[in-house]
């Protein structure tokens, strides 16, 4: 069972950067989920791994021995891309044995474990058909299975829900986690799905043009995240800019706009610092008077969202918040220009340094 | 306009090339063939099947090689490379043969370099090094095409699933390639079988069916002629269409790997040597053959030859009559050929009447590439001959718009079927006509490939000989009055010969440059 480590490794194309000084460790048997924004160099990580592309610099290593020189047939890591890439000319049962016989299996030995494997993922009665007439569930579950069969210990998932409708991914990717943990198989899968990625992941490593932003479990990430990209990343958060007024204890308190007051947990900050504090949108609560912070306002949009609804408030001091409502009775519903208050307690509030090249970039989903 | 477009498709293209052999066969006072011809004639078709078979195999196992090397190491070199692979498919077929006649056969070739007096004398081994060379760009262009197109995914897959990559690219790309590569085989196939021109000056005593038929039709023999070209027209045909319908349906069977064996042809000094022996074959068997004509023309001009040439003198009146006919043929061949071939390429790729007609329309188009070039012509002459009032000129003319119709039609259905439909039905719903539509968006997207189309057409008419001299009595295209020239039939001396060859080359590749400079702003555009 390999542990996959990656030592300082860069990698960049025609002099641009894709990965730049990248280290981490996957454990034997982890679920690890790759999150970030289109051209973060996800896709790059997962191709250095396969053995598909080399290093510029640095080192990966699979068990502590490195791997660099080792081309990617002898590395034992199946590679699922993003639309799958079975083998159009050759049927279920023959795609899934591929495997086997590439690596010089018998015909017997290698048919049996594609069949093992298609029982797996429960494709076992659809041997002879090709990839074409199966469904986009099922050509996932192939690959699944061809990566299975082929004796990889490390599974390398790239978007492999990306080409599925939304009920169907959210179908699969409990599976694809369950068969994972069944075959005691190392998996990276690297996705731009954050609820994906936090449902399925032992591990979330966030990137960012090609640095690692934020690594470790997917709670942790939510609720501790290492900056503001990451916290606007996982989830939805309204941010907003203020200095630090006192500090002590285990609270501090933070200055928004025209002076509005919000009790912040204790950051190791120090008074007058600028600071940007963020708070989710499901952890606020709309005229709700007993949070620790109440801030007036009132509301300018509201969204249904079936099981919720979420509302954009504009709060009197010029900020604006956001709040999502889940149990909505018919009296707590509110309109368009409603004076209301956003309540939130102090220990959902998420507070950073005030970053040096200003809100506005770290906010960019690139 | 396309009931008109199909109605030219058929009276002018599709009718004569079979109509004009039948209505002879059915007309001719006897079928009878003495047996000596009969057997000579048997003979010779099936040497031209059997060379056809060979040499596109060959030409396949040859050219795959260097396409994928053109393909997967991109580089100045490869570009160089990409660009020399194509110097043989625009070099008139009869002075490609001059020059692999001289290259392999006379003293000065590369006999002299091993000291024997003629390494191969002309006949059927002659024949085979000729039409692997002119054939080996086709299998060039359309593999490199090919391997553009392939999403190399499957590859990458296969890799990291265990397989070498030779196992890779043997069980993966190339089965998935297959149609790609059964055209490629076809179409070699199909200028193998076509071939007259070159094929006459390399043959020497032997005959293929090409030959036979020029022959028997240079000593009177009609009946022969007749037969033979049926006999050719009907074995292509029924070759085409098996290839067709059953090469996709062969199952291969299940998969074999040889992993050891495999990985050893996977390691770098393999792939190294396989590049090298690609290229070498390259040159030594299509380069150097097709470029050596250019050394006795440059010792012509140096000799004074090119002073009688530019002064019309001699046999260069007729010379330059034959190279004027030659264009002007060429001209109007491709003219005819975008006006009446532009509705059939709509037709074709936007399936604009109903499905059956647009299939037989499809299937029809690929008519004048299967049938070989001199039984087509032999077809075309009994046609337009027994029409009677047409002049020759004209009846050359149709010709070479049945002879290379498929090239220009092909090339414009391929790029109309790139152009996404929804940006013609948005024109639509916007309120614009069909033939707005068409002024407005699918030609100037298409502007490209006709004009490439265009190139492709014209050059394959100024190097027409097979089919020309079948229909032509008393003209004589550039090509054809070449023939006689390095046939002997004509008295002119060697330099002569060369350099006009030379001059057919040199204009073959302004149009070669004239292609690169549109390809080249067609890419800069796109």
């Amino acid at each position: 069972m390999p542990t996959v480590s990656f030592m300082n490794v860069s990698k960049s194309f025609d002099g641009v950067s894709a990965l730049d000084r990248v280290t981490f460790d996957v454990d034997d048997g982890e679920y690890l989920c790759v999150l970030g924004p289109t051209g973060s160099g996800k896709t790059t990580l997962l191709r250095l791994i396969a053995g598909l592309l080399k290093p510029s610099t640095g080192t990966i290593s699979f068990d502590d021995e490195p791997v660099n020189e080792m081309i990617s047939q002898n590395r034992n890591a199946a590679y699922v891309p993003q639309q799958y890439a079975l083998f159009p000319h050759l049927t279920v049962l023959e795609n899934v044995a591929f495997g086997p016989l590439a690596r010089g299996r018998p015909e017997s030995e290698a048919l049996s474990m594609a069949m093992k494997s298609l029982e797996l993922v429960r494709l076992a009665g659809r041997p002879t058909a090709f990839p074409k007439e199966l469904s986009g569930g099922m050509q996932q579950r192939v690959a699944l299975a061809r990566g299975l069969a082929s004796g990889a210990r490390l599974l390398l998932l790239d978007e492999p829900l990306g080409a599925l409708d939304a009920r169907l991914r959210l179908d699969l990717r409990h599976k694809l986690r369950q068969i994972v943990k069944e075959t005691g198989l190392t998996a990276i899968h690297v996705t731009h799905d954050r609820d994906e990625a936090m449902s399925v992941a032992d591990r979330i490593m966030i990137l960012r043009r090609g640095r690692i932003q934020d690594y470790g479990n997917p709670k942790r990430v939510y609720d501790r995240p290492a900056g503001i990209f990451v916290a606007n990343l996982i989830g939805g958060a309204a941010f907003l800019e203020g200095v630090v007024e006192a500090t002590g204890g285990d609270s501090s308190t933070v200055r928004l706009r025209e002076g509005v007051i919000v009790k912040t947990p204790s950051h190791l900050l120090t008074t007058n610092e600028p600071v940007i504090i963020g708070v989710r949108k499901e952890r606020t609560r709309l005229a709700d008077y007993n949070a620790e912070n109440i801030i007036e306002g009132d509301v300018r949009e509201t969204r249904f969202l079936g099981n919720s609804r979420e509302y954009v408030v504009r709060l009197d001091n010029g900020d604006t918040m956001y709040s999502r409502q889940f149990q909505e009775g018919k009296n707590e519903r509110f309109r368009i220009g409603d004076k209301v208050t956003v309540g939130f307690d102090r220990s959902d509030v998420l507070i950073f340094a005030y970053p040096p090249q200003g809100l506005g970039r770290e906010l960019e989903i690139v | 306009m396309y009931s008109i477009a199909i109605a030219f498709f058929l009276v002018i293209i599709v009718i004569p090339a079979i109509a004009g052999i039948l209505v002879q066969l059915l007309t001719l006072p006897s079928l009878a063939l003495s047996a000596p011809v009969l057997s000579r004639m048997s003979d010779a078709v099936s040497w031209s099947f059997i060379i056809g078979l060979i040499v596109s195999s060959l030409d396949i196992l040859a050219g795959i090689p260097l396409a994928w090397l053109i393909v997967r190491k991109r580089g100045r070199w490869t570009t160089l490379l990409d660009s020399l692979a194509d110097i043989p498919f625009v070099i008139p077929t009869v002075a490609l043969g001059f020059s692999i006649l001289e290259f392999w056969s006379s003293s000065s070739g590369i006999s002299s370099i091993i000291g024997v007096g003629s390494l191969i004398s002309p006949g059927s081994l002659l024949i085979m090094l000729l039409h692997f060379a002119f054939s080996y760009p086709v299998i060039v262009r359309v593999m490199v095409g090919e391997f553009l197109n392939y999403r190399e995914t499957y590859e990458v897959a296969a890799r990291t699933l265990g397989a070498s990559a030779f196992t890779a690219v043997r069980t993966v790309t190339f089965p998935i390639l297959r149609p790609g590569i059964l055209a490629a085989f076809l179409l070699a196939l199909a200028r193998s079988l076509s071939e007259t021109g070159a094929t006459i000056v390399v043959a020497g005593a032997f005959e293929n069916g090409t030959v036979f038929i020029k022959n028997a039709r240079d000593a009177g023999i009609t009946t022969a002629v007749v037969i033979a070209s049926l006999v050719m027209i009907v074995l292509s045909l029924v070759i085409f269409a098996l290839i067709k319908v059953i090469s996709p349906r062969l199952k291969l069977g299940p998969m074999r790997v040889w992993p050891g064996f495999e990985k050893k042809l996977s390691t770098h000094s393999a792939e190294n040597s396989r590049d090298f022996f690609s290229i070498l074959v390259f040159v030594i068997f299509v380069l150097l053959p097709c470029l050596f004509i250019a050394f006795p023309a440059i010792e012509a001009v140096g000799g004074g030859t090119a002073t009688e040439a530019i002064a019309g003198s001699g046999p260069w009146k007729a010379f330059w009559s034959s190279m004027l006919l030659s264009y002007g043929i060429a001209i109007l061949a491709t003219l005819v050929n975008i006006v009446s071939g532009l509705p059939v390429a709509v037709l074709i790729a936007r399936n604009q009447l109903n499905s059956k007609v647009t299939k037989i329309v499809d299937a029809l188009v690929d008519l004048p590439i299967i049938v070989p070039s001199l039984a087509l012509g032999v077809s075309l002459n009994f046609f337009w001959g027994n029409m009677g009032a047409l002049p020759e000129f004209w009846v050359i003319v149709l010709a070479h718009t049945t002879i290379t119709y498929s090239y220009f039609v092909r090339a414009m259905s391929a790029s109309i079927q790139g152009i996404p439909p929804e940006l013609e039905e948005s024109a639509r719903t916007l309120g614009a006509m069909p033939l707005r539509i068409f002024r407005k968006i699918t030609l100037p997207l298409t502007k490209y490939s006709l004009l490439s189309g265009a190139v492709l057409v014209f050059t394959r008419s100024v190097d027409e000989t097979g089919a020309t001299s079948a229909v032509a009595k008393t003209l004589k295209t550039a090509p054809v009055l070449l023939v006689d020239w390095i046939k002997g039939t004509v008295n002119v001396t060697a330099p002569e010969r060369a350099l006009g060859v030379g001059i057919l080359v040199l204009t073959s590749f302004f149009a070669l440059v004239i292609l690169r400079l549109i390809t080249l702003r067609g890419t800069k555009k796109g």
